[in-house]
C-alpha cells in the first residue's frame, strides 16, 4: 500500500504545479510529459517482451505526421487526426512486428533502425506535401494556455501509464515477460507467444502514436527533427534505461530527468549533451537498474 | 564515359566503406560487441589529422598517423572504460548485457562526437590530401587521393588476411571467434585476446576515417551516418564474417555511386536501405553470413 502513496502523491504535487510556478517551467514539463509516455511504451516493448526497438521514432513519427498531414490538409479536428494518428502507428507497429517474431536481436534492430531513416527520407524526399526538413505547420493547436496544455500532459501521462503499468503487472504482463525471457519455455508451458507479442507492440504503437499526435497538436508544428529524427529515439531509449527497465513509471521518472536536465544545462551550449550522456552511462555502468531500480532494490532489502 | 567513372568513384568509395566495416565485424566476430561508438572514433581520427597536419603543421603524414594513434587510443578507452565494465558487471543480467553494450556504446559515441564538436566545432574539415595531384584514366579525371584510398584500403585488407591467417597471434583471433570457451580451456586469456583486437580495430577504424578525412571531409554531425552505414554494410554481408562486409561494402558502395550519378544524388541511400530490409526479411544472416 505505501508503494501507491508515493506516485499518487507525487501525481497530485504535479498537478497543483500551475498554482505555483512560471510558464516556462510548466511548458517544459508539459514536453516532458509527452516523452515519458514515449519512454513508457517503449520499455513496454523492451522490457517485458524484450524486443530491442532501436526506432521509437518511426511509431512517434507516423502517429505525428499522420495527424498532421490531416489536420493541415482535411482541417479534421483534433480528437479525429489523434486517433487516425494512432491507428496509423499501430499499422506501423505491426509492420514491425512481423519481422521482429522471425528476427532476433540485432537484426531486429537494425530493421527498426531502417525505418526510422526511411521515413525520414520519405517526409524529405516528399518535401512538397510534408514540408521536409523545415517540418509542417499545424493550424489548430490543444490551448493556448499553459496550464490548460500542462493538465492535458499529466492527465494523458497518468491513464497512459495507468495502463500501462496496469498491464504489465497483470497475467498478460507476466507471460510478455516469459516470451520476452525464454520464447520457447512459455510456449512449452502453453502460452501464445506470438498472439502476445502482437499485443505488445499494438499497445506500444498505439501510446507512441497518441503521444507524437498529442506532442505535434502541443507544439504547432511537426518536423523530422523533434519527431522523427533518431536523435528523438536515442533520447526515448536513454530516458527508459536510466529511469529503470521493467518499471514503466521509471521510464517516465527518466523522461522527465533527461528533458529537464537538457534544459537546465542549455546555458553552458554544445558541451550539455556530453554532460547529459555522461551522467547517462554512468548510471547504466554503475546503477544498471536505473533510478527507480535502484530505489525499489533499496526498499527491498 | 559515365560508366567508367562510376566504376572508378563506385570503386574507391566501396573500398573505403570496407576497411571502416571491417573492423567493426571483427569486433562482433570476435568478441561478440556491437560498437555503436564507431563512426564517432573514425571522425576522431580524421579530425585529429586534420587539427594536426593543419594547426600543428606536422604536415600530412605525421598528421595522418596521430590520427590513427588517436583513433586506437579512443579503441582502448571504448573497450577498457565503456565495454569491459559492462561485461564484468554482476549486477546486469546475461541476457541484457547486449543491451547494455549497445547503449553505452550509443552514450559514449554521442560524448565523443559532442566533445569533438565543442574543441573543433562541427564545421566539414577536409583532411590534407597525402598525395595531391589529379590523373586520368582513360579520360575520367580522376584525383590521386582517390587511387590512393582504394590503393591504402586494399593493402590494410591485406595485412589483416595474412595477420589472421598465416601467423599465430591472427590465429588465436579465429579460433576466438569459433569457440571462446575451447580457447579459455586451452590457456589463453580472453582479456587479452579482446584487448588485441579493439587494437586492429582501432588502427583500422583511424585508417578509414582519415582517408574519409581526406577523400570527402568529414564534421562531428556525420557521427550517425557514418555508424549505421558500418553497421548496415556489416548485416547486409553477414554479421562476423570478415569476406560477407567486403561484398557489403562493395554492394552498398556502387548501389549508392550509381544512385547518385544515374539518378539524383539527394535519394542516395535510399535504395541501400530497401535492399537491407530486403535481405533481412528473406536472409537474415546476410549474404555470407553463418548462423
Amino acid at each position: 500500500m505505501k508503494s501507491f502513496a508515493i506516485p499518487v502523491l507525487a501525481a497530485l504535487l504535479l498537478a497543483l504545479l500551475p498554482f505555483g510556478v512560471s510558464g516556462y517551467v510548466l511548458g517544459l514539463l508539459t514536453l516532458a510529459y509527452y516523452f515519458g509516455v514515449f519512454a513508457m511504451s517503449w520499455d513496454l516493448l523492451f522490457g517485458f517482451a524484450g524486443e530491442v526497438n532501436f526506432g521509437p521514432s518511426f511509431l512517434v513519427g507516423l502517429g505525428a505526421y499522420t495527424a498532421a498531414l490531416l489536420n493541415h490538409y482535411q482541417n479534421w479536428p483534433i480528437p479525429v487526426c489523434v486517433i487516425c494518428g494512432a491507428l496509423v502507428a499501430v499499422l506501423g507497429g505491426l509492420a514491425l512486428a512481423v519481422p521482429a517474431l522471425r528476427l532476433s536481436g540485432p537484426y531486429f534492430g537494425l530493421v527498426t533502425l531502417v525505418a526510422v531513416l526511411l521515413l525520414q527520407n520519405a517526409l524529405v524526399l516528399f518535401a512538397g506535401i510534408t514540408g521536409g526538413e523545415i517540418g509542417l505547420d499545424i493550424p489548430d493547436i490543444i490551448s493556448i494556455d499553459e496550464s490548460t496544455n500542462y493538465w492535458t500532459a499529466l492527465g494523458f501521462m497518468t491513464v497512459s501509464g495507468l495502463i500501462l503499468f496496469g498491464l504489465s503487472r497483470s497475467p498478460v504482463g507476466l507471460i510478455l515477460q516469459a516470451s520476452g525471457q525464454d520464447a520457447i519455455q512459455a510456449a512449452a508451458l502453453g502460452f501464445n507467444v506470438t498472439r502476445h507479442k502482437l499485443a505488445a507492440f499494438c499497445v506500444s504503437a498505439l501510446f507512441s502514436g497518441l503521444a507524437g499526435a498529442m506532442l505535434i497538436f502541443y507544439m504547432g508544428t511537426a518536423s523530422p527533427g523533434t519527431v522523427v529524427d533518431i536523435g528523438v529515439g536515442v533520447q526515448v531509449i536513454i530516458a527508459a534505461v536510466m529511469g529503470g527497465r521493467r518499471t514503466i513509471l521509471g521510464a517516465a521518472l527518466g523522461a522527465i530527468f533527461l528533458i529537464v536536465a537538457g534544459e537546465l544545462l542549455r546555458p553552458l551550449g554544445e558541451i550539455s549533451t556530453f554532460i547529459v550522456s555522461a551522467v547517462a552511462l554512468l548510471v547504466i555502468l554503475f546503477f544498471p537498474g536505473g533510478f527507480l531500480g535502484a530505489a525499489l532494490h533499496r526498499g527491498e532489502r | 564515359m559515365k560508366a567508367l567513372q562510376i566504376l572508378i568513384d563506385g570503386f574507391a568509395i566501396s573500398s573505403l566503406y570496407g576497411l571502416g566495416a571491417i573492423g567493426f565485424t571483427l569486433i562482433f566476430g570476435v568478441s561478440g560487441v556491437l560498437n555503436l561508438s564507431h563512426g564517432a572514433i573514425m571522425v576522431t581520427a580524421a579530425v585529429i589529422a586534420w587539427a594536426a597536419a593543419g594547426s600543428l603543421h606536422l604536415g600530412p603524414y605525421l598528421g595522418a598517423l596521430c590520427g590513427v594513434l588517436a583513433s586506437l587510443a579512443m579503441s582502448f578507452a571504448t573497450y577498457l572504460l565503456v565495454v569491459r565494465p559492462i561485461q564484468g558487471s554482476t549486477r546486469i543480467p546475461r541476457e541484457e548485457k547486449e543491451i547494455f553494450v549497445l547503449t553505452g556504446t550509443l552514450l559514449w559515441g554521442i560524448m565523443i562526437q559532442e566533445a569533438i564538436a565543442y574543441a573543433f566545432t562541427s564545421n566539414p574539415k577536409t583532411v590534407l590530401p597525402l598525395i595531391p595531384g589529379v590523373i586520368y584514366i582513360l579520360g575520367v579525371r580522376t584525383p590521386m587521393q582517390e587511387i590512393l584510398t582504394a590503393v591504402v584500403s586494399w593493402a590494410a585488407i591485406g595485412l589483416l588476411w595474412l595477420l589472421v591467417n598465416r601467423t599465430r597471434r591472427g590465429k588465436v583471433l579465429l579460433a576466438a571467434s569459433i569457440n571462446p570457451r575451447g580457447l579459455t580451456i586451452l590457456g589463453f586469456e580472453l582479456g587479452d585476446i579482446h584487448l588485441f583486437v579493439w587494437g586492429l580495430y582501432g588502427v583500422l577504424a583511424g585508417l578509414a576515417g582519415v582517408l574519409l578525412g581526406a577523400f570527402l571531409g568529414v564534421s562531428s554531425d556525420n557521427v550517425g551516418t557514418l555508424t549505421a552505414s558500418a553497421f548496415s554494410i556489416v548485416v547486409l554481408g553477414g554479421l562476423g564474417s570478415v569476406t560477407g562486409s567486403l561484398v557489403g561494402a562493395y554492394v552498398v558502395g556502387y548501389l549508392e555511386t550509381i544512385t547518385a550519378y544515374v539518378v539524383s544524388p539527394s535519394i542516395r541511400t535510399i535504395p541501400v536501405l530497401l535492399l537491407l530490409v530486403l535481405v533481412v526479411y528473406l536472409r537474415p544472416q546476410g549474404l555470407l553470413g553463418r548462423r
